[in-house]
């Protein structure tokens, strides 16, 4: 048996039989099967014949619940005499482990045990894997117009080294920069250095690691273990903090922009971090095209990889040992978005699943979209590389085919059936929103209000410059607990405004408003896994309405006009995906694990006893205050 | 914008309402609310013998409170009048909020301040009046104290059957007289040997039947302790009881004993009497402790998520704060115990006793849960109803003394949110299984908003016998007339009545959530969204105004050609069923 290879991609070595253990329990069991190691991927081929599979309509085309991207590989562990060891580039040679444990990026645990196959067979399989995975592999912006708010105020992002002395360039750039704002904007320029107010990389990049660690749950006993203190370990990660500040930061970021009509420039050392999540962030709250599944995409085109994220160094894409540019600041704007789209579902025509995927999809090697610095890199790489490829320049898809990845039933799953879409009349008017349009109307004529602060801009400016020379200052620092009182009134007065899902859109960040991504974080835990409920209970409904209701419309279109050619031409979606009877068997992992394999029983939790024990005197007493114990 | 019961009218809106047979009792103006989330707010107050009416007259949007007195703990004042003779006054409230107002003290000494009135109405039952349930004379087009009715309740589990009977041994409850009228019994145990069987229970609480499973007979036994003692006590009649109820069940040999409570308190009860089943006494029974603590400690933990929650959140801390009430931690333990109850009857086809102390705490929330989980009868808006009518009503649930209706003595021990909790635990399941309920949030909240108004009968009282010497159903309205009067407020649009799935939820603290609508609703900031309800709602409208054009259209056109019926072949309404008997 042999994987089915994608085009280009080689078998390095495999070995057989591996026992590749089901996650579920504690007993050791598990599945026969074929390891392989390729250079796209590790991948499990089970011996046994594939049981009768569940209506697989999620499926990704590219690789499946048993294969791993290389890059998608986080760490390797050997089991060697019971004892777990992680796995580095120098442990490889000398001996293999009994079983082999990988921790993937998107979360999943695979546990292979390599006792089964011949010595040489799992020697090579181990030190293939962890060659192909492990080793290390070889291989500036200025400020940017983001944004403009139809009053005419705009928002800008720009890199921002640090001042150390008196720099005759860096102050030259400055001051065409700041001019350059005064001059094609009305109003007063608010600076924010979120390097000050804001988390650094390095911070985001503990944080999620202490956080994922919660989540990559290798057995029953440590799920349980780990239930007991559930809330302090995400408290201590900090990991959901960070998520409320971005989100904090965005809100006063829109604050200025809608309710003062300022300028906003947001700056950090290298304006391609913190600067796009916020900047991103500010976008999606402000403009209703960005919730879009289409606005959505461009806008991380637009402000992420055009905008010079440097997703290769972030995201580690090579498994370099230097630590210092790892990030997941990508990850962590799927973050503020996905607590956007949970709290104001109808207002986003993407559902969580799609963002679950994209989230995947940055591990997957095969995209241009998300492999590189900068387009600049992107250019030169393609270049460099293209006289190599046998046949014609090297052409790496995006990310946003999506057909590389899913079928278009698939694709079904990425659209939010509760997404209210805009009545179409209303179109005529939104769009001064576009960006495109707005880039024009940066003098704008309409927009002649006096600025909210008095006086010569030019004065306005100077004190910004001495401001930024002097010292980075943030002018609306605060802790995250306290918000200033302004953005809790901006947002009070936002709430009471009757909710409109295509005009300003805030986030609530009140500590029991901000929730966990479960379906990214919990999916492949079998003990969480909700037999028949969910959210996916609610969406299957949803969708058979809507595909209802859709059919309804056509059967009177249909009936209505005699010219058959006038029939709606906006794509239509086939919601009836699943059956309610499946529906009621689903589980809540609903579409990324499959739950054939299990049995219709409870998850009973263990070592409950360890989990409570109350101490003070409160425990012992009766439960009749003044019990008179009736012994008749 | 807020869950507001239905029988209140919008505070912001209009003057005083009043039900009938409420009159205002006293009202004075220039009483400042000190709202901590919008700051003080001038107004008048009024207090009627139901409710607490304030409405504010110098600020727009209008603001105002309207609660029944019922809802209130303890009102006190605070510290001393000012040299402006201002009087602080401080609330607490059962529904997790506190009020404070300042009130200048009326200068004539003898007349009393409006905030002595209040004293006197919110605890009716402390000075000697009655409660204002036995007042309100209110009409509803459906009679709620009908709906549940024992006999067909069990009737519609199969029994009486060939090994279960109903005994009138309790008639007049001289038996226990904290447990219903009707009991259901294993045909082979006589009313004699259930007597002695009670003085072997504590409160002569027997293992009776609460439910019994379809196709395999195992069953759902109530129990309070066994008085075991010191000394090892044994009852031969208790122990047969336990082995008929065992024998009733054919499939299995053995049977399971869950004890809520944690081992070491069950053992700390022998010293005063009580106890647990041996193993050498009931052989082919295991006995499993469920680990969930007393009402004290229940009490406790509501206090500190109060503490927490109410008015303000400390964001960051907001986690570990959550923790530290342990208050879902309770909720997980319970939880935990009723899925282990409903997977026993369930996958092992075991019959179970289950029993705490007394067996009217911790025993009805488990029962009721396991129930929930086993039978889709109770998860409709009326089954429900019959649920919490027969285990936690007529067993005896202490309902006076655990919610303290009208009773000014806000630190007795014998209160505690054991009722709260155990809606909390539904709660939890109504969210993981949305489509499983035909009920819906606001039918939750209005059940607890009403444990506490005083404004209904149905949670009156401690027991079944205290409700018909008080003549309960004859003097006061049932909740069930108000709410199954007007039904379609309370239903879940989302249900799928799945009629024999059993329902086994995930119990882990990732799973489980505060409930911030109920806890924190007072809270400006966190808004109640249901948008996906709202969102069906609209396409359920949608649907069937289309299918109305779609249907005259097939009539014209059925009509028009009459012969040829070859048109109408590929019509894809054939597809449109109605979502509510979807299967």
């Amino acid at each position: 048996k042999h994987p089915d290879l994608l085009p280009g991609e080689v078998e390095f070595c495999s070995a057989n039989p591996i026992l590749k253990y089901t996650q579920d329990d504690l007993s050791q069991r598990g599945v026969f099967g074929t390891l392989f190691c390729t250079n796209f991927r590790v991948t499990f081929i089970s011996d046994e014949k594939p049981q009768e599979k569940t209506d697989k309509t999620f499926k990704n085309k590219l690789y499946g619940e048993n294969d791993i991207p290389l890059m998608c590989v986080d760490h390797i562990y050997g089991v060697y005499d019971e004892k777990r060891k992680l796995i580095t580039g120098g442990l490889v040679k000398n001996k293999y482990p009994s079983k082999m444990i990988i921790h993937c990026k998107d979360l999943r645990v695979f546990q292979f045990s390599l006792t089964f196959s011949k010595e040489e067979d799992a020697k090579k399989i181990f030190q293939g894997i962890a060659h192909h995975c492990l080793e290390e592999k070889s291989l500036k912006c200025v400020f940017i117009w983001c944004w403009s708010h139809y009053s005419g105020c705009a928002l800008f992002k720009a890199s921002f080294p640090p001042v150390t002395q008196e720099d005759g360039d860096f102050q030259k750039h400055l001051d065409t920069m700041i001019n350059a704002v005064a001059h094609n904007h009305l109003y007063s320029v608010k600076t924010e250095d979120l390097s000050e107010s804001l988390p650094n990389i390095q911070d985001i990049q503990q944080s999620y690691n202490k956080f994922k660690q919660f989540f990559l749950i290798e057995n029953s006993t440590d799920f349980w273990l780990s239930d007991v203190k559930w809330f302090s370990s995400l408290e201590s990660s900090g990991w959901l903090d960070i998520i409320r500040q971005c989100l904090q930061k965005a809100v006063e970021v829109v604050e200025c922009l809608e309710k003062d009509n300022t300028n906003v420039l947001i700056t950090e050392e290298e304006g391609t971090d913190l600067c796009c999540v916020i900047s991103s962030l500010a976008q999606i709250m402000l403009d209703p095209y960005y919730r879009t599944l289409m606005g959505f995409q461009s806008l991380v085109q637009k402000e992420w990889v055009a905008g010079c994220h440097a997703f290769l160094d972030r995201c580690n894409h090579l498994h370099q040992k230097d630590k210092e540019y790892h990030s997941p600041v990508f990850l962590l704007f799927l973050e503020c978005v996905w607590q956007l789209v949970h709290q104001h579902s109808p207002a986003f025509q993407f559902s969580e699943t799609y963002l679950t995927v994209l989230s995947d999809s940055v591990h997957v090697p095969v995209f241009s979209t998300f492999l590189f610095n900068s387009s600049h890199h992107r250019e030169s790489v393609m270049k460099a590389e293209s006289p190599l490829a046998q046949s014609g320049p090297l052409s790496c898809p995006t990310v946003w085919d999506w057909s590389v990845q899913f079928d278009s039933k698939a694709q079904n799953f990425f659209f939010n059936p509760l997404y209210l879409e805009k009545v179409k009349h209303d179109r005529a008017v939104r769009k001064p929103h576009k960006p495109k349009h707005q880039r024009n109307l940066s003098l704008p004529s309409t927009a002649f209000k006096t600025p909210p602060k008095k006086g010569f801009f030019k004065d306005e400016t100077d004190s910004l410059k001495k401001m930024l020379r002097v010292k980075r200052l943030s002018r609306w620092r605060g802790s995250p607990d306290a918000p200033t009182a302004t953005t809790r009134e901006f947002f009070e007065s936002w709430q009471h405004r009757p909710l409109d899902y295509h005009g300003l859109l805030l986030p609530c960040l009140d500590g029991p408003a901000v929730h966990i991504w479960m379906q990214r974080y919990l999916r492949w835990i079998p003990e969480v896994y909700i037999l028949g409920g969910g959210s996916v209970a609610v969406m299957t409904k949803l969708m058979e309405l809507l595909s209802q209701v859709q059919d309804l419309k056509r059967v009177l279109e249909q009936r209505d006009s005699s010219q058959a050619a006038k029939l709606d031409h906006r794509p239509y979606f086939q919601h009836r995906l699943l059956s309610f009877d499946s529906s009621g068997r689903l589980s809540s992992s609903f579409p990324f694990a499959y739950t054939c394999y299990r049995s219709f029983k409870p998850i009973i939790p263990t070592g409950l006893m360890q989990s409570l024990m109350v101490t003070d005197s409160l425990a012992s007493q009766e439960d009749e205050a003044s019990s008179v114990v009736s012994f008749v | 914008m807020f869950f507001c019961v239905q029988v209140y009218k919008d505070p912001s809106k209009g003057e005083l309402p009043l039900l009938p047979e409420e009159h205002v009792q006293d009202s004075a103006k220039d009483v400042t609310y000190i709202c901590p989330f919008i700051g003080p707010v001038r107004g008048s107050l009024s207090v009627t013998n139901y409710r607490l009416f304030f409405r504010c007259t110098d600020r727009e949007p209008v603001f105002g409170l309207d609660l029944p007195l019922g809802v209130l703990s303890r009102v006190e004042k605070i510290g001393a009048a000012t040299s402006r003779g201002d009087v602080s006054y401080g609330l607490a409230c059962k529904d997790m909020r506190n009020l404070r107002f300042v009130h200048k003290e009326p200068e004539d000494s003898l007349k009393k301040s409006v905030f002595e009135v209040l004293m006197k109405f919110a605890f009716p039952v402390s000075n000697n009046m009655s409660l204002f349930a036995f007042e309100y004379k209110q009409v509803f087009p459906e009679n709620g104290w009908k709906v549940y009715d024992p006999l067909a309740e069990y009737k519609r589990q199969g029994l009486p059957n060939e090994s279960w009977r109903i005994s009138k041994v309790n008639d007049h409850y001289e038996l226990c007289d904290s447990y219903p009228a009707a009991l259901v019994v294993p045909v082979t145990i006589t009313d004699e040997e259930l007597r002695r069987v009670s003085s072997f229970r504590a409160k002569g609480r027997i293992p009776v039947l609460s439910w019994i499973h379809p196709e395999s007979q195992a069953a759902v036994v109530r129990a309070s302790q066994p008085m075991v003692g010191q000394n090892g006590r044994r009852c031969k009649e208790d122990e047969k009881l336990l082995q008929a109820i065992m024998d009733a069940n054919a499939q299995s040999h053995k049977m399971f004993i869950f004890d809520a409570r944690p081992s070491v308190n069950a053992a700390a009860n022998k010293m005063k009497g009580g106890g647990y089943e041996s193993e050498d006494a009931y052989q082919n029974a295991e006995l499993v402790f469920l680990d969930i603590h007393n009402i004290h400690v229940m009490r406790e933990s509501l206090r500190k998520l109060k503490e927490v929650v109410y008015p303000n959140i400390e964001d960051s801390h907001w986690l570990s704060n959550l923790e530290s009430t342990h208050w879902l931690e309770h909720i997980k333990l319970i939880l935990a115990g009723a899925l282990r109850i409903a997977d026993k009857v369930e996958s092992g086809k075991t019959s179970v006793v289950v029993h705490c102390s007394d067996g009217w705490d911790r025993t009805p929330q488990l029962t009721s849960l396991a129930l929930i989980m086993l039978d889709s009868h109770y998860r409709t808006i009326r089954g429900f109803q019959i649920l919490l009518e027969k285990e936690w009503l007529s067993f005896g649930h202490r309902f006076q003394q655990r919610v303290g209706h009208g009773d000014k003595n806000h630190t007795d021990a014998d209160r505690s949110p054991i009722f709260l909790q155990f809606i909390d635990c539904v709660w939890q399941m109504t969210r993981q299984f949305p489509a499983a309920f035909e009920f819906n949030e606001y039918f939750l909240i209005t059940i607890l908003d009403h444990l506490y108004s005083c404004l209904f009968g149905t949670f009156l009282c401690n027991s079944e016998q205290q409700r018909l010497k008080e003549e309960v159903p004859k003097h006061t309205v049932s909740l069930w007339s108000f709410v199954n009067s007007q039904l379609e407020e309370f239903v879940n649009p989302l249900y799928v009545g799945y009629p024999s799935h059993v329902l086994f939820p995930t119990v882990g603290i990732r799973h489980l959530q505060l409930w911030v609508t109920y806890y924190i609703r007072w809270n400006p900031r966190m808004r109640p969204q249901e948008p996906v309800h709202q969102r069906y709602k609209e396409l359920l409208a949608k649907r069937a105004e289309l299918q109305k054009r779609v249907e005259e259209l097939q009539r014209e056109a059925a009509n028009r050609t009459a012969s040829s019926s070859s048109e109408r072949a590929g019509s894809p309404t054939r597809s449109i069923t109605p979502v509510q008997t979807f299967v």
